[in-house]
């Protein structure tokens, strides 16, 4: 099972977007889509989910089953946190009790409180809709999850936290992931392979494994090595100096 | 502000109208305004002895059953002409232009075509409100997020969960107020068809009163038209808009 890019090109009018992607994502993987803001990463990602369709090339998927973590959580606002959760189930036809048994565990298990269930996204913090987007996406048990920039609006400590949470649920899932971000520390913290986009229009310019990073020192550190890489130096000076 | 004081600011305003009523009957008489609890005793009256029953049953059938028919037919057109943009161009203009057409056409109309109590009275309001749904149930379809239509998507949502879970909230904060207006509606329209008619609703009744210049009957009649077109709100929409209000 894998994602697949293939000489994949995208532009959007006259202007284009991603240039020559090649990419594998195998099971198990959690790779990081890394670049600056408006590079093609989303539009990666989009294309990944089928959202959108390339201009040239081919994106085959081998997984049987994708969820989707997005940058805003999209939660349904009629409905409570447990619905919410449960949202995916019911698009497979789940029965409620059922679903919404599993809904319950898995959102106690990502820090969500019994009181919290019943509320509906507008009295839910920041923190928790996103939570709560991320136990829809794990509750369908998909072999592929892709997250684009889900924490980018959350402040630098519960951004952490989640990140650890999003972290141990893949291991123990062992669901491939495909996660963009700009945040250079966030994709050593989560990476087991770290690609790296040039400014637009988007084309890999380092591709390279990495080891998760278990703590922020340990993350910055390896954040640090990362942009002194020549590759990427190289990629952040073709983007006009902008960092990611 | 909390449920009482807010009740009481709603019932200020019914007293500065009953006020102003017994103002204007002070100062121009009965003949040109009765007494406000002479109109009242009159309401009592006729809905306590029965004779109230029929016109109101003629009335609220031919009201409903026209806006629920209208309901119904600015639904079913809105849907296709929502997803289906040429449609939804096409449909613009006609909608508009129905909702530009006075309703007392309808009724001269719908007099020829149908006659007296052959449901002149239910197509009148039918016809009258129907543009005025698919209008606000269009708007509602185009203003929905299309963050959300991706997201269901991406979850492989089946049509009908895509459509209780996904649109249908959607549609329902743009179609509440639409179809209060649209109810409110029903009842002038319909009453106004059976006056010109001199049918057997309130209409008919308001047609008598005023053949027989009994000005308190009259607007007891009236009275009980606004009473019902309350209460028809109160028991119609009431859910739909706490649905709204939740979800907002």
């Amino acid at each position: 099972m894998s994602l697949t890019f293939a000489g994949v090109s995208l532009a959007f009018g006259a202007e284009p977007v991603l240039s020559g992607i090649d990419l594998t994502v195998a099971a198990g993987e959690f790779v990081v889509l890394l670049g600056p803001s408006g590079c093609g990463k989303t539009t990666m990602l989009r294309l990944a989910s089928g959202a959108l369709k390339p201009g040239r090339g081919t994106v085959t998927s081998g997984f049987a089953r994708a969820a989707v973590v997005y940058q805003t959580p999209r939660l349904l606002g009629w409905m409570d946190a447990l619905d919410n959760a449960a949202f995916g189930m019911k698009s497979l036809g789940v029965r409620r009790a059922e679903r919404r048994e599993r809904a319950r565990a898995i959102l106690m298990r990502l820090g969500l409180a019994e009181a919290d269930l019943a509320k509906r996204p507008s009295r839910l913090s920041g923190g928790m809709a996103q939570r709560v987007a991320f136990a829809r996406a794990l509750a369908v048990e998909p072999d592929f999850i892709l997250m684009d920039e889900p924490f980018a609006a959350l402040e630098a400590g519960l951004r952490r936290r989640l990140q650890d949470l999003v972290r141990a649920e893949t291991e123990r899932s062992g669901v491939a992931a495909l996660f963009v971000t700009h945040d250079v520390a966030e994709a050593t913290r989560l990476a087991s392979r770290i690609v790296v986009l040039s400014a637009r229009p988007g084309r890999i310019v380092a591709d390279f494994a990495n080891a998760p990073a278990r703590e922020a020192a340990e993350a910055f550190e390896a954040a640090a090595a990362l942009l002194r890489r020549s590759d990427v130096a190289a990629a952040i000076n073709a983007a006009g100096g902008e960092e990611f | 502000m909390g449920a009482a004081e807010r009740a009481l600011w709603s019932l200020s305003g019914l007293v500065v109208l009953a006020l102003a009523w017994a103002g204007g009957h002070a100062a121009y008489g009965p003949f040109v305004l009765p007494r406000p609890d002479e109109t009242v005793a009159t309401a009592f009256d006729l809905v306590g002895s029965g004779a109230a029953g029929a016109a109101v049953l003629a009335t609220a059938g031919q009201a409903l059953l026209g806006w629920a028919i209208g309901l119904g037919i600015g639904l079913a057109l809105a849907f296709p002409a929502g997803f289906l943009a040429p449609l939804g161009l096409a449909a613009r203009p006609v909608a508009t232009l129905l909702v530009a057409m006075p309703p007392v056409a309808w009724i001269v109309l719908a007099l020829i075509w149908f006659g007296p109590g052959g449901g002149a009275d239910a197509f009148t309001v039918a016809v009258t409100v129907a543009p005025m749904l698919f209008g606000a149930a269009l708007q509602g379809l185009a203003s929905r997020d299309p963050a959300l239509d991706e997201m269901a998507a991406q979850f492989r949502a089946p049509p009908l969960v895509r459509l209780t879970d996904v649109i249908a909230p959607q549609l329902l904060s743009h179609l509440a107020p639409a179809a209060g207006a649209a109810l409110g509606f029903s009842w002038k329209v319909c009453v106004m068809a059976e006056v010109m008619a001199s049918g057997a609703g309130i209409g008919g009744q308001l047609a008598i009163a005023r053949a027989h210049l009994d000005l308190p009957a009259t607007f007891a009649w009236l009275l009980i038209l606004v009473a019902l077109a309350l209460l028809s709100d109160t028991l119609l929409l009431w859910p739909l808009r706490r649905r709204t209000a939740a979800a907002r």
